[in-house]
């Protein structure tokens, strides 16, 4: 299942060091397609990844509050096969989606990705994420200014004993 | 014997006038048990959870089977008195006996034992002639090559065989898993019916590599639906394999493999049957559990029946739930091959327009086993029963499995680690499957494997602090209690060994665990290190395997001289029906 070279090794690499580390660039993002706009607001959210609850994250990072959306689609599995490597993504069918991010609460740093979007790519991001136990995932969409969310509880279980 | 006929015949509500027929005339009997009326233009039948029962055996049902949240007092989670009230069954009957523990080794007595395939093959067959051709299915819901010594030497080899020569057609799986992925794919070569599963994909790092998948594109790795046609009608059957193997048991089996409920893959996949392939009824053969069957009922549409296994219970009614579209039906249809299930369809263009449903319990004693099957059996049997058929001890008490929090046999399999792997703890997993073996009978090494034949059947001794055994209760509890059957895992709570505590089902996680005491009666200590054994481990373990070590300890002739008791005070479900004699 597993190469020691090529793309997927670097890959696999990339992903185990961004457990907690900001993903920019590295989702449907191309690199062509990054605006100046974006450019401009570049700068690494360097006080956001060190807030250790979401709200604190949350806040730090845009400065304000996210109301539910059932617009903003989280997936993530009910209990996790490997909490170190927990494939989460969100969808969203907003407009004008400038920025999503993802918080595990119970981490020791909340904020474990943020991803900035260009005028005209599709708000689709997929990542993985390590959780060292059970906790609230929170997807955040920022559009037209506002900030949405979405909510899952994934489960870190020790398993066995199945039926 | 006249005793046994003259309660059969009871039972079945028939008239006194057929006593004086002698034994032989036993098919008539069983004629009026097992003849259904005709109904509907499709008889689908369905069985689960055999595990790889190849003969007739006793299985007690839970005393102990606790609901809570929305599940609380609600089918599956009544037992006893609860149970038989609620679906109108009759104190004392057989169907009293098959369905629930009640009077369990009295009726044993009187009713004798439920299953075997011989059996089962000869009911399946007539209930299949009944309707006529091209009007039936055979279908399995998975956990039908685990479960006894003989499927776990042949690696559930023996199973196809018998699955072949049954006539199951289409399957899902769940134990089946634990062999891994090349012997599965071997005994799917062989297999004559089709391997469903809509909720196994490969991980991304499989599907990079192109491992081997049904479908690249979507990343299934087996075929998810398939279409009968029944008379007219064309009758999708979409596979939900157990969607915790990865996590239930250990990720070697399955390492290229991802699973889960999939809920919103399966939406579209019932949306492209009734839209594209225009199915004229959607059934689900399922191994999530019932819990879990009727939250997804209620949350996915299209769905006429979800055909249940995996929670083993046997559910004598279809659960109505509705949805935002209409009404699933949700059936469990309990374990070991004590029933088989039969749902009569009438179907209309693109609906389903009524349905009759049976669960009827396996009679071993009115079903005259067929030849074929039996000589079969006899065959893949003969290698390995003389090995196993030495009787090893005779125990004084009922010995059973099934229940929330414990049964004798665990107790038996915890003081067996106990003793002879020196412990003070010792843990055995909450497993559902495992024959019922009544007092005064003898066991065998066939017994023994018939309760710990798994792949994975290491022992182990560790050390554990009182924290770290705390967080491992509390943790499998929440697979059993989550308020949210979606986060459930369908087995019982861990059985504990030289452990005493109190558990409070209906607490968060965290919550449920309290009052840990050592078997004498001293308070477990948070960072206090004890000596623990166990088997069954997800993470590689290589002690001797569990059998051997069980084997041994009753060898010694030491059985029962250890005070048994299960050491689990319940808290907080005084009033539910989910325990024997409350509600």
């Amino acid at each position: 299942m597993t190469t020691t070279t090529g793309p997927l090794a670097t890959r696999r690499l990339i992903l185990q060091g961004a457990a907690s580390v900001a993903l920019l660039g590295l989702g449907n993002l191309p690199f062509a397609a990054t605006p100046a706009r974006a450019a401009a607001n570049d700068k690494y959210p360097e006080e956001a990844f060190r807030q250790k609850n979401e709200a604190d994250a949350i806040k730090a990072l845009y400065g304000k509050t996210a109301e539910p959306s059932d617009k903003v689609k989280l997936d993530a599995p009910e209990i996790a096969e490997n909490g170190g490597v927990v494939p989460v993504s969100v969808t969203t069918t907003l407009d004008k989606v400038t920025s999503i991010s993802f918080l595990v609460a119970e981490n020791p740093f909340a904020l474990a990705a943020s991803y900035k979007f260009a005028d005209g790519t599709i708000p689709a991001v997929a990542n993985r994420l390590k959780m060292a136990k059970s906790t609230k995932l929170v997807a955040i969409v920022e559009a037209d200014g506002k900030l949405y969310s979405a909510t899952k509880d994934v489960k870190v279980t020790v398993g066995g004993c199945g039926g | 014997m006249a005793i046994r006929r003259r309660d059969f015949l009871k039972s079945a509500g028939l008239a006194a006038a057929s006593l004086g027929l002698p034994r032989l005339a036993r098919g008539t009997e069983a004629a009026s048990i097992y003849d259904l009326e005709r109904f509907g233009n499709a008889r689908i039948l369905h069985i689960t959870d055999t595990h790889a029962q190849l003969n007739p055996v006793y299985f007690r049902e839970p005393s102990v089977n606790i609901g809570v949240g929305e599940m609380a007092g609600r089918p599956p989670h009544l037992v006893g008195r609860a149970f038989l009230e609620r679906f109108g069954i009759r104190p004392d009957s057989a169907d009293a006996y098959a369905l629930t523990c009640l009077e369990f080794e009295k009726s044993a007595g009187r009713f004798g034992k439920l299953g075997g395939f011989a059996h089962l093959k000869t009911l399946i067959d007539r209930l299949r002639a009944d309707v006529g051709e091209k009007r039936s299915l055979l279908l399995d819901g998975g956990d039908l090559w685990q479960g006894t010594g003989l499927a776990n030497v042949m690696q559930g080899r023996d199973m196809v065989e018998v699955a072949n020569l049954l006539g199951i057609e289409a399957m899902t799986g769940h134990w089946e898993f634990t062999y891994g992925e090349q012997v599965l794919r071997d005994n799917l070569e062989r297999f004559k019916g089709e391997f469903l599963a809509q909720n196994v994909f490969l991980t991304e790092e499989a599907a990079f590599n192109d491992a081997l998948a049904f479908d690249k594109a979507t990343g299934r790795v087996f075929k998810p639906s398939t279409i009968k046609e029944m008379g007219s009608h064309r009758v999708a059957i979409i596979g939900q394999a157990f969607p915790y193997v990865p996590i239930a048991h250990p990720k070697r089996f399955t390492p290229d493999w991802s699973f889960g409920i999939r809920e919103e893959e399966l939406q579209k996949h019932v949306d492209a049957l009734r839209g594209t392939d225009k199915v004229d009824a959607v059934i689900l053969l399922s191994h999530n559990g019932m819990d879990v069957d009727l939250k997804l009922a209620s949350r996915v549409t299209g769905i006429d029946v979800i055909l249940g296994g995996h929670t083993h219970d046997a559910v004598p009614q279809p659960i109505p739930v509705k949805n935002a579209a209409g009404t699933t039906l949700v059936t469990n249809a309990g374990s070991n091959g004590k029933f088989l299930a039969v749902l009569d369809l009438a179907i209309d263009k693109g609906k389903v327009s009524d349905v009759r449903y049976h669960l009827l319990p396996v009679y071993s004693e009115l079903l005259k086993p067929d030849p074929g099957m039996a000589e079969l059996i006899g065959r893949l049997r003969a290698p390995h029963v003389t090995d196993w058929s030495e009787k090893i001890a005779t125990p004084d008490r009922l010995l059973y499995r099934r229940g929330n929090f414990s049964g004798p046999i665990d107790e038996l399999i915890c003081t067996a680690l106990r003793t002879e792997l020196d412990t003070e703890i010792a843990l055995s997993p909450g497993f559902r499957w495992g024959v019922t073996a009544l007092s005064g009978q003898a066991l065998t090494m066939e017994d023994v494997l018939a309760e710990t034949a798994i792949t994975y059947p290491e022992t182990y001794v560790q050390e554990m602090t009182g924290a770290q055994i705390k967080d491992v209760l509390e943790d499998i509890c929440d697979n059993l209690f989550n308020a949210d059957p979606y986060y459930q895992q369908g087995g019982d709570m861990v059985r504990a060994g030289g452990l005493s505590y109190t558990c409070t089902p209906t607490a968060a996680i965290g919550g449920r665990i309290s009052e840990l005491k050592l078997h004498n009666g001293k308070t477990i200590s948070a960072s206090h290190r004890y000596k623990v054994a166990g088997w069954a481990s997800v993470t590689g373990q290589q002690g001797a395997p569990v059998w051997d070590v069980v084997g041994r300890y009753l060898r010694s002739g030491r059985m029962f001289q250890e005070r048994l008791g299960s050491g689990v005070t319940l808290k907080g479900v005084d009033d539910n029906p989910g325990i024997a004699g409350q509600g």
